[in-house]
């Protein structure tokens, strides 16, 4: 019968080459628009991600209380085993230690008297070891306003900002004051290798960068990390999954009465991300709800005028003396076909629109950079992002709402009487 | 630190240890105590951290209420540090960086060597006389010796501690206990002595114990008075900032 109906439809292009064509472009589209907003929400947390919470953290629980204060004294211990073990045990993320520490920056003069001094807010990171995606995940070659990269221990990126401020020049030697681990002073010379701007307002205002490696010079904190910084591996959220091994961690690895205890947290745990993640997975259904609706009532529209048009066609049917369910149970039939058909297609397509943007991004730099002095957090580059239910998510629209439009438009079948149907057959 | 020791000494052994003097006597007679002519000292600072505690030696040349030259001796990491302070002003020199760098702004807030004591409490060095209004509160037993109580309000502004209260042994005259507040009431910081003996015709402690009350679970910093002597001819160049790199 399937057989039947599909060289019927193959046969009658204006049956089913305009139907599928549309189920094609209507599902491919709410592919990519549900694929680039997840991607854009997704790029809004990244930017808070890499720079303050990870997808995940692990910290000791002492330090959780208080890690706004930047207490390393509270510090990991023993991070290189810390991060193996969870490298084995969570493989779907990759996990790097970082020093986030605070202090002042003092610029020496010629003769090696302060020049000027400013409050200074670091991140150690793991920039050098081989394998190493934190370049890659602070955008830094795009951020680099001049200079280089962080090649040795002692190389520091200053931001642009403070730069400025204090008069900074790429090449010049600063001296970080602070606090070590153990919370005794502390003096370490940093050679500026460049400055950068993050394009992120004032974040970036009184901030260095340098390698993990000169941090735990600086600190005494051989060894140790404030904190180990977690990441899937595509650098797509999944709060559910994220929420999930956090738990899981903290019930097996972590002893609540151990100040020292390690302690995870998951992205949504630390500065108000929670109402944040909810705020865009709230904002999310609410667009993608509206935009489903909106594709569906043309579908079941298109259904509904394609059953319409074959009006003629039922009467003819039912009068060669097929039944009434027969025809009906056709037309449901062959909407199926077209609709997979359809959205079969239009999933393909719209997944490798989705995937493209998701590879190479849709670049509003220019545009961002109007807004540079905002203290807005936004990113730069919007990327889409190929997620599990994108695979199906367009059988919705795709046949479902063809089929109902189809079988609505069907119910017609059942109210036509024989005496009447000749009627119009003469005619 | 020299300067919180100095703050300590201003209760020490009196003319005539009366309960007849008034509490203004006390307190001038405690500043006279304080402003030795100068002092050099060898000391041992113990910061009882949350991990671990660290000891810290380090010897001081004192000159009034104006000068004072710091150099830390152990462990490896500090030794050959140097701290200067001259006036209102204070630079440290590190052998790592082999920078003299001064110590400003927010940096006075700092803790000292992880210590819970800060650079301000190093610079608040005059005469409590000239900064605090004292009130005597009443007079209490403690392990069977007579104190008195004594509050002392700033009377000038900008002061770390705008308030006081301290514990003071009626015969010994040193404020055997203290707690320091914010101007809001709060209490930052507390003090003990104990350890008590007597140095050139003075009652001294040989131990402070140091508590930051802001500090979460604080164990406190002990200061140990290895060596002491009062009145002793330090020379000028003693408090160069040249000094700083040799």
């Amino acid at each position: 019968m399937i057989k039947f109906l599909t060289k019927g439809l193959l046969r009658d292009r204006s049956r089913s080459l305009f139907p599928v064509l549309v189920i094609t472009l209507t599902v491919a589209m709410v592919i990519f628009a549900i694929g680039f907003m997840k991607g854009t929400m997704n790029s809004l947390i990244l930017d808070t991600a890499v720079i303050l919470t990870g997808h995940e953290r692990v910290v000791t629980r002492a330090y959780s209380e208080e890690s706004q204060l930047m207490p390393n004294d509270l510090a990991l211990m023993d991070v290189n085993q810390m991060i193996e073990n969870l490298e084995q045990e969570y493989p779907g993320f990759f996990w790097s230690p970082r020093i986030t520490f605070a202090g002042l920056l003092d610029v020496p003069d010629d003769k090696g008297e302060t020049k000027a001094q400013g409050p200074v807010i670091a991140f150690g990171i793991d920039f050098l070891s081989h394998g190493s995606r934190q370049v890659e995940i602070w955008e830094l070659e795009r951020s680099l306003v001049n200079g280089k990269l962080p090649k040795n221990t002692d190389d520091a990126l200053i931001s642009s900002k403070m730069a400025n401020q204090l008069n900074i020049k790429t090449g010049e030697s600063v001296t970080f004051i602070g606090s070590t681990m153990d919370n005794a002073f502390t003096t370490y010379n940093f050679n500026v290798s460049g400055t950068f701007n993050l394009r992120k307002g004032q974040t970036d205002k009184q901030m260095m960068l340098v390698d993990l490696s000169g941090a735990r010079l600086a600190l005494d904190m051989e060894n140790a990390a404030s904190a180990i910084f977690g990441f899937t591996h595509s650098l797509y959220y999944d709060d559910e999954a994220a929420v999930a091994l956090r738990t899981d961690y903290n019930n097996t690895k972590s002893d609540s009465l151990n100040i020292f205890s390690p302690f995870m947290l998951a992205l949504r745990d630390g500065n108000q991300m929670g109402t944040m993640v909810d705020m865009s997975e709230a904002m999310m259904a609410i667009m993608g709800g509206i935009f489903l609706v909106v594709v569906m009532v043309v579908l079941w529209n298109m259904g509904l005028m394609n059953g319409l048009r074959r009006y003629g066609e039922v009467g003819l049917r039912l009068a060669m003396g097929e039944s009434k369910g027969q025809v009906y149970r056709s037309m449901i039939s062959e909407a199926v076909i077209i609709g997979l058909a359809g959205t079969v297609i239009g999933t393909g397509i719209g997944l490798a629109l989705t995937y493209y943007v998701q590879e190479n991004g849709i670049d509003y730099t220019k545009g961002m950079e109007a807004l540079s002095n905002s203290s807005m957090v936004m990113p730069n580059i919007f990327y889409a992002q190929v997620t599990p239910d994108l695979f199906y998510i367009g059988f919705i629209p795709g046949v479902l709402a063809t089929v109902l439009g189809t079988m609505l438009a069907g119910l017609a079948i059942y109210k036509r009487e024989m005496a009447q149907l000749f009627k119009e057959l003469e005619t | 630190m020299i300067n919180i020791f100095i703050s300590f000494l201003s209760f020490t052994f009196l003319l005539g240890q009366s309960n007849d003097m008034s509490v203004q006597e006390i307190i001038q007679a405690m500043d006279n105590n304080l402003n030795a002519k100068s002092r050099i000292l060898t000391s041992k600072m113990i910061v009882h951290g949350r991990r671990s505690s660290r000891t810290i030696e380090s010897k001081n040349w004192v000159v009034g209420i104006d000068k004072a030259f710091t150099e830390y001796l152990s462990p490896p990491r500090e030794a050959g540090t140097k701290m200067l302070k001259d006036g209102d002003k204070l630079w440290t020199y590190s052998p790592q960086t082999d920078r003299v760098i001064q110590i400003s702004g927010h940096m006075l807030r700092q803790s000292v060597m992880g210590s819970d004591m800060s650079y301000n409490d190093m610079m608040e060095d005059r005469p409590l006389v000239e900064l605090y209004e004292a009130t005597l509160e009443g007079s209490v037993e403690i392990d069977g010796r007579g104190h008195w109580i004594v509050l002392l309000e700033a009377k000038v502004k900008g002061l770390s501690y705008p308030m006081r209260r301290a514990w003071i042994d009626k015969e010994y005259l040193l404020p055997m206990k203290e707690e320091l507040y914010a101007k809001s009431g709060k209490l930052l910081k507390t003090s003990t002595m104990d350890g008590i003996k007597k140095v050139q015709d003075r009652w001294f402690p040989s131990r402070f114990i140091y508590k930051d009350k802001l500090k979460r679970n604080s164990k406190g910093t002990e200061w140990l008075i290895d060596e002491i002597e009062f009145d002793i001819d330090i020379p000028e160049s003693r408090f160069s900032k040249a000094l700083l790199r040799k």
